[in-house]
């Protein structure tokens, strides 16, 4: 039929600041399965925080730190530290298949929500984009609170062991330093443990997304 | 205009595959629908209605055949114009309502304006405007869980039109209504289709729904078995109900 072509435009649209809106607002109506998702977070930054925090505290000690503290650190080898490495690599490994996990379980009880909103105009990288900033944003919570929880158990169990002097030699620096390592950390893993679950949910078929009674 | 089809379907056709096991749901459906019709497709628990109504709202793809859209074929639409059809031309309806729980009434009627690219304010308005006229201008600041379920059919017919489809598809939107709800629903869609002279598909198991319907569709066993126009049904409810 001549004259009906242009009828089907291209454009939809989900501005960046309504995405943020939509999700932060879905953090925070589920905000019990949201702080279980994002616990992961804080224990595995909350460990990675608290090693860093060890070390450069223990660095501190041993350039500026009174002698008989220097004799009590250079008994401590390099091996631990070695050890260490390996663990806040394992801690941080399962906190991306954790957050996967959370994630995963989250799209599949929202299959019905993905669907609705594919019909109402949505395109895949809409839920795509959607996911990812929840997860994002968990993951920066999560990684603050748990490098603040990290960072202050470290410093106070330095405390007891080497006594005043980690408070008047503390590295503010490092601190700060690997605090937003930390933090940059979490986030960019969340993100990234995000991406295959909002993948998977939103390249579905709405029909069969809307099919599915959760 | 007046004979222009806005819906039409060549011999659709769609086949499960669940294992080693194929189920043909569609045997090949013909049917065109003209501009601002009320149309109900009736039939039998499993005959094909849900089916049928996503291979017109474009949720899914028929096995073999053609839909068309205003004479547009589906099936050679990208993904964002796919978007676009089920954003601006069709608004959908469905028996559990689907409204996005973490969204209030007036969030899930504005969610659509904002994907077709329409400013927050405007659509708050227009929002308020389409929530008012389905009778819940009181209550747009609510949640789902908050609303009963008519009050919840409600705010999804609202949101169904939020862009002026041409197309209002809804799949048993009375069914998990009582009567009297039902009836509302009914009456409220019909209205829409007078007033606003967007075309009402609805697929359905509700004799209510025969009242208003300029034609019907019955459906049994993925074929459409017979069309009457509202005229010619009284004399067969009958029999129907008798079923
Ligand atoms: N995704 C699917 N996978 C497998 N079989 C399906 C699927 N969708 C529908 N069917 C089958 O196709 C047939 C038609 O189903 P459909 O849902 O269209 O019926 P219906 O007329 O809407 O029924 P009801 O009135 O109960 O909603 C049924 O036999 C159903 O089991
Ligand atoms: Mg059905």
């Amino acid at each position: 039929m001549a004259g009906q072509e242009g009828k089907i435009g291209k454009q939809v649209v989900l501005p960046l600041s309504k995405a943020v809106e939509i999700s932060v607002k879905s953090i925070k109506t589920r905000l019990g399965r949201s702080m279980i998702t994002a616990s992961g977070i804080v224990l595995a930054i909350a460990f990675l925080m608290s090693i860093f925090v060890s070390s450069s505290i223990n660095k501190a000690l041993l350039e500026k730190g009174s002698a008989e503290i220097r004799i009590q650190l250079q008994d401590l080898g390099g091996e631990e530290q070695a050890k260490q490495m390996w663990l806040v690599v394992l801690s941080l490994l399962v906190c991306v298949v954790g957050i996967a996990n959370a994630m995963l379980m989250s799209v599949t009880e929202r299959y019905k929500e993905i669907g609705t909103m594919k019909c109402l105009g949505a395109l895949d990288r809409f839920v795509i984009k959607l996911f990812l900033l929840e997860s994002g944003f968990m993951g920066l919570i999560g990684s603050i609170a748990g490098a603040l929880l990290g960072g202050l158990l470290m410093t106070v169990v330095s405390g007891i062991n080497y006594g005043l002097e980690v408070i008047t030699k503390f590295p503010v620096v490092d601190f700060l330093y690997y605090f937003a390592i930390a933090v940059a950390l979490g986030t960019v893993l969340s993100v990234i443990g995000a991406v295959y679950p909002a993948y998977t949910a939103a390249r579905m078929v709405p029909a069969d997304a809307m099919r599915s009674e959760i | 205009m007046a004979e222009e089809n806005v819906v039409r379907t060549r011999n659709v056709k769609k086949v499960f595959v669940m294992g080693n096991v194929a189920l043909e749901a569609l045997k090949g459906i013909n049917l065109e629908i003209r501009r601002g019709e009320y149309i109900s497709i009736m039939g039998p628990s499993g005959s094909g209605k849900s089916t049928l109504f996503n291979m017109i709202g474009g949720l899914d793809k028929p096995t073999e055949g053609k839909v068309y859209i205003d004479e547009v074929d589906v099936a050679q639409l990208d993904a964002y114009e796919l978007a676009w059809l089920r954003c601006r031309k069709i608004g959908y309806i469905f028996q559990t309502f689907n409204l996005i729980p973490v969204m209030t009434a007036l969030e899930n009627v504005t969610l659509p304006m904002t994907f077709a690219g329409m400013s927050t304010d405007e659509s708050i308005d227009k929002g308020i405007r389409l929530l008012t006229m389905v009778g819940l201008g009181d209550r747009f600041q609510h949640k789902p869980i908050e609303l009963s379920g008519g009050q919840q059919q409600r705010v999804a017919v609202a949101r169904a039109l939020a862009n002026d489809p041409a197309i209002v598809l809804a799949d048993e939107p009375t069914g998990n209504l009582d009567l009297k709800t039902g009836k509302e629903i009914i009456d409220l869609l019909r209205k829409m289709n007078k007033e606003q002279e967007v075309t009402i598909i609805s697929a359905t198991h509700d004799l209510k729904m025969l009242d208003v319907s300029d034609r019907v569709f019955w459906i049994r066993d993925g074929k459409v078995e017979r069309v009457e126009r509202r005229a010619d049904l009284d004399l067969n409810i009958g029999t129907v109900e008798g079923e």
